[in-house]
């Protein structure tokens, strides 16, 4: 018996466990942005796996009615590598926060993205450490003072897009989490990529980092602050839609649509797809606007295909279809 | 010593140890590995044991850098690779300085003297060359120049260049070791032939070389005698020369086609359990997933994640590795999952020996980890035997639902001996706790109720979509629970079903005698050298003496102490500072039990062994 994908809604994904995150935490906006999306996916339930590390992020698979595994700190990549291996019909989803990927676990985070195994990965970044209620993070900046910084953090921080894109990711976005309806719409294409997909996702603290990125998520100063870019299309953005990106020598700069004879068609199109990286990191490392959607989707061959292929050919030139035929091969001798 | 040539008849042995040093780069084990494998197929019963530094290539010539082969064979049972040699063959001045002690007085060194210049001399810390001070007095020693008689042979050889030649000086030796022991050079020369199908020239040079040895022996009036060693004994069958890191890897490649399962392996290299990987790797027409991760960690949590998905899934270490999985080794516990760890210990603490061997992960193993978290312990006795415990591992760990960590060690890893082989089909059913189809209420944690083993109900199961994780889980349905009671019950219930797998696992048995006066007690690699030890004391008439060795550490088997209690001294023999020791002590107080110990990164000899016996019977 199996169920029939196109009858899901978003209710099929949440189980009974009562949701514990704090009021007000952009992790809610994450659980139902990713219970509406599955539904789209076109992915049976039983198929669907979320593997967590330690952390706020961390508790999702508790809320969602698939399977799941509630792992320990920064190793959620390694066990869901594991599972994908294990089964790749499986679609699996690792949620991990910005001290769980990027402290605790970054060789993991970094060696699954070179790999390019079938994964989704949702990193909820906030800046903070906040179920042990208040550290600096690997992203948290320098000056921010926190718990264990209460002068000001000394560490500078690493940008989650820049590391994962040098350590090969070839599928980076990011959006802010107050924004579920392009949530959504992401979760769908990082199902649908072949390959690591890892989102970003700025997730405010509401109790320990209030406000961390409300200088490019709040919705008076969203069109001006952030681009969403999209594959195809000029980068523009702007309340007016008048502004837009441009390359001058080996910087990004923002232009004025209209301004110094710049026309719509001297924007530079959003070429996700390439699989030179360059101008991806440089959209990456953008403050101004900061960069939102889909900013690298470059297709590739996965670890599984490898191996499968591999397996193959192995397969078709041994003459070993049994345990038997390896124990009672070569070197062997008969006692009577 | 004077040499004379004596009658040509061959002297009639029943067992030999013979020992190949050189440098690192003068393929001592494969000349080792050689000399052994032709004996085995003569009928011998064999058994091996490597000895090579830890640095890949050690500066030439140096003390350090000396790799040896120690083979024992012969026409009664072997159970160890031996202790003094009987026939010493050295290529070079560090191989004769760090081997010497282990040479029997009167038994024979063979010496390629080319080796023995003022160069190697000096970096042997030799003042004066051994072969003219007198240090060799009490040996027979026969001086070859095996180098420039290699390079005489094969001259002619068309494509060889001067490394080819120099390298074929260990078959040069081999061969001489052949006529000695009267070898048949066939199965070797069959091995150039595959090894080398693709360079004619090094299947006629290392044919060459290997000949010219054999009948430079034959015609030399300075080799006093040669030997023959009969058949041995043995059960009647197909057999192979099998190490105990293949044995532990074919194990497990039999338990996954018996238990229809996938087998997964999640490994990072580290000596000396990498030959377990480089194994696995091999069998991808079996369908095995190997996945060499970026570090222990990721080793053991991507196992988890394949035992998640169903898979029969393991991951191989050394002890330093172990450390770095026990986090992770307590989530598959609590997550009640499948599970094999394999460690092959090695010299600790820290990075301690690597190549060397010891038991002194035991403790580690049993309680290496946060909270009350208990594990199956278990332990192979023999490389073979590994066979049997990697399978039996698996079978553990699918039928009881829970990690099995699985010991081995550097010496029985590394050795090797004859393997009588078994059939997939003559080894036990493996069960498992899959569950396909949904029923009326089903919970994560329902369990089996003579086992408790919880259900495997695994992704991709329609209407079994369930979480698991770390945190304290409610007894039935498996989600979160803080509830006090729920938790103690928990921990008692996970200690419970390791302590029930006693109704699985066999009887302890006592060999040699059933009662006496002392019990002689091993666990683990130590099996070889502790049951000769006591067979030796019975042959010389002592019939007091039994021994118990245990491959079953957590839970110990039902009828310990019942076999304890027959004897009036128990003595516990381990390769470490006395942890199993302490294991028997804290279960069973009444006994007085006493402990042997050696931590020196050997194994046991045998006579000191049997001087710690008569110092306790006496």
């Amino acid at each position: 018996m199996e169920t029939t994908v196109d009858k899901y809604t978003f209710k099929d994904f949440a189980s009974d466990q009562e949701v514990r995150w704090c009021p007000g935490c952009d992790d809610y906006v994450i659980l139902r942005s990713m219970q509406k999306a599955l539904p789209e996916m076109g992915v049976k339930k039983e198929d669907v796996v979320f593997i967590s590390g330690i952390g706020c992020s961390s508790r999702f698979p508790y809320y969602m009615d698939t399977y799941g595994m509630h792992g320990i700190h920064g190793r959620a990549p390694a066990i869901a590598s594991g599972v994908k291996l294990a089964n790749p019909d499986l679609s699996v989803w690792v949620i991990t926060g910005d001290g769980d990927a990027m402290a605790i676990g970054g060789n993991h985070f970094i060696h699954v993205l070179r790999r390019n195994i079938d994964l989704n990965i949702v990193l909820f970044n906030n800046e903070i450490y906040g179920l042990t209620k208040g550290q600096f993070s690997p992203t948290s900046l320098v000056g921010q003072k926190t718990k264990s910084s209460p002068y000001g953090n000394t560490q500078p921080p690493f940008q989650p897009g820049e590391l994962a894109i040098g350590a090969q990711a070839r599928f980076f976005a990011r959006i802010g989490g107050n924004a579920p309806k392009e949530m959504t719409q992401i979760f769908i294409e990082a199902e649908k990529f072949n390959g690591t997909s890892l989102i970003e996702v700025l997730q405010n603290c509401v109790i320990f980092n209030d406000g961390c990125f409300s200088k490019y998520t709040d919705k008076n100063v969203r069109e001006d602050k952030q681009i969403f870019v999209e594959h195809g299309k000029p980068m523009i953005f702007g309340k007016n839609k008048d502004k837009g990106l441009v390359l001058n020598g080996l910087k990004l700069e923002v232009v004025t649509i209209g301004e110094n004879g710049i026309e719509e068609k001297d924007i530079l199109v959003h070429n996700a797809h390439d699989e030179d990286p360059t101008l991806h990191q440089m959209l990456v490392r953008l403050e101004y606007p900061l960069v939102t959607g889909i900013i690298r989707s470059f297709d590739d061959i996965t670890l599984e295909e490898r191996e499968d292929a591999l397996t193959t050919e192995v397969k078709s030139k041994s003459s070993f279809t049994k345990v038997d035929d390896l124990l009672f091969s070569s070197e062997t001798y008969e006692v009577h | 010593m004077n040499i004379h040539l004596e009658d040509a008849q061959p002297e009639v042995l029943e067992a030999v140890v013979i020992r190949f040093v050189g440098d690192s780069g003068d393929g001592m084990q494969l000349t080792g590995t050689q000399f052994s494998d032709t004996s085995a197929m003569f009928g011998n019963d064999v058994a091996t044991f490597p000895n090579y530094p830890s640095e890949i290539r050690a500066p030439q010539g140096s003390l350090y850098g000396v790799s040896g082969f120690q083979v024992h064979i012969g026409s009664i049972e072997i159970s160890t690779p031996g202790d003094e040699v009987d026939l010493l063959v050295v290529m070079n001045p560090a191989g004769l300085k760090t081997n010497l002690y282990a040479v029997k007085p009167g038994h024979t060194i063979i010496v390629d003297t080319d080796s023995f210049n003022k160069k190697n001399l000096q970096k042997a810390q030799y003042d004066i060359s051994p072969l003219e001070d007198g240090t060799l007095d009490n040996y027979r020693v026969i001086e070859v120049s095996i180098s420039s008689l290699t390079r005489e042979a094969l001259k002619g050889v068309e494509g060889l260049d001067n490394k080819s030649i120099t390298r074929s000086k260990n078959m040069f030796a081999l061969g001489m070791v052949y006529w000695m022991y009267h070898r048949s050079t066939e199965h070797t020369i069959n091995f150039f032939k595959n090894k080398f199908s693709s360079k004619p020239h090094l299947i006629e040079s290392n044919t060459k070389a290997l000949n010219a040895g054999y009948y430079f022996a034959e015609t030399l009036e300075l080799i006093p005698n040669s030997f023959t060693i009969s058949p041995a004994k043995m059960p009647p069958g197909t057999y192979r020369i099998i190490s105990g890191n293949t044995a532990t890897a074919w194990g497990f490649l039999a338990a996954a086609e018996k238990s229809g399962l996938e087998l997964f392996l999640g490994s990072y290299p580290i000596t000396p359990a990498t030959d377990i990987l480089h194994e696995l790797v091999k069998h991808k027409h079996f369908g095995v997933k190997a996945f060499q991760a970026e570090d222990e960690i990721a080793g053991i949590n991507s196992a988890i994640g394949a035992s998640f998905a169903g898979d029969l899934a393991i991951t191989t270490t050394s002890g330093p590795g172990l450390a770095l999985k026990s986090e992770a080794l307590g989530l598959a516990m609590m997550v009640e999952l499948p599970l094999v760890v394999v460690n092959v210990q090695r010299g600790g603490p820290s990075t301690g020996l690597p190549t060397k061997t010891e038991q002194s992960d035991l403790l580690q193993a049993m309680y290496g980890r946060n909270g009350e978290s208990p594990v199956i312990v278990i332990a192979a006795s023999t490389p073979a035997d590994c066979f049997n415990y990697a399978y039996q591992a698996s079978k553990l760990a699918l039928e009881h639902m829970t990690p099995v960590i699985l010991l081995t060690d550097g010496y029985i890893a590394n050795g090797s001996e004859p393997w009588k082989i078994k059939q997939v089909s003559e080894m036990p059913e493996i069960k498992n706790h899959k569950i396909t189809e949904v029923s009326e209420n089903w919970q994560p944690y329902d369990r089996d109720k003579n086992t408790l083993a919880r259900n495997w109900a695994v992704p991709g199961t329609f209407g079994l979509e369930h979480r698991i994780g770390g945190l304290e889980k409610d007894k039935i349905t498996g989600n979160v629970s803080y509830v006090p009671e729920n938790h103690e019950f928990m921990t008692k219930t996970r200690a419970e079903k390791i302590k029930r797998v006693q109704n699985y696992i066999p009887d302890l048995k006592t060999e040699f005698v059933e009662s006496g006066d002392l019990l002689v007690i091993g666990w683990g690699g130590t099996y070889g050298s502790l049951y000769s030890a006591v067979k030796q004391m019975h042959e010389e008439g002592n019939d007091k003496i039994g021994y118990a060795h245990f491959n079953y550490i957590n839970p110990l088997p039902k009828n310990t102490e019942e076999i304890f209690s027959k004897f009036e001294k128990i003595v516990v023999c381990e390769l470490n500072n006395g942890q199993f020791v302490h294991i028997l002590r804290m279960n069973f107080n009444k006994f007085n039990i006493s402990q042997f110990n050696k931590i020196q990164g050997l194994p046991f000899g045998n006579t000191e062994l049997i001087n710690k016996f008569n110092q306790l019977l006496n």
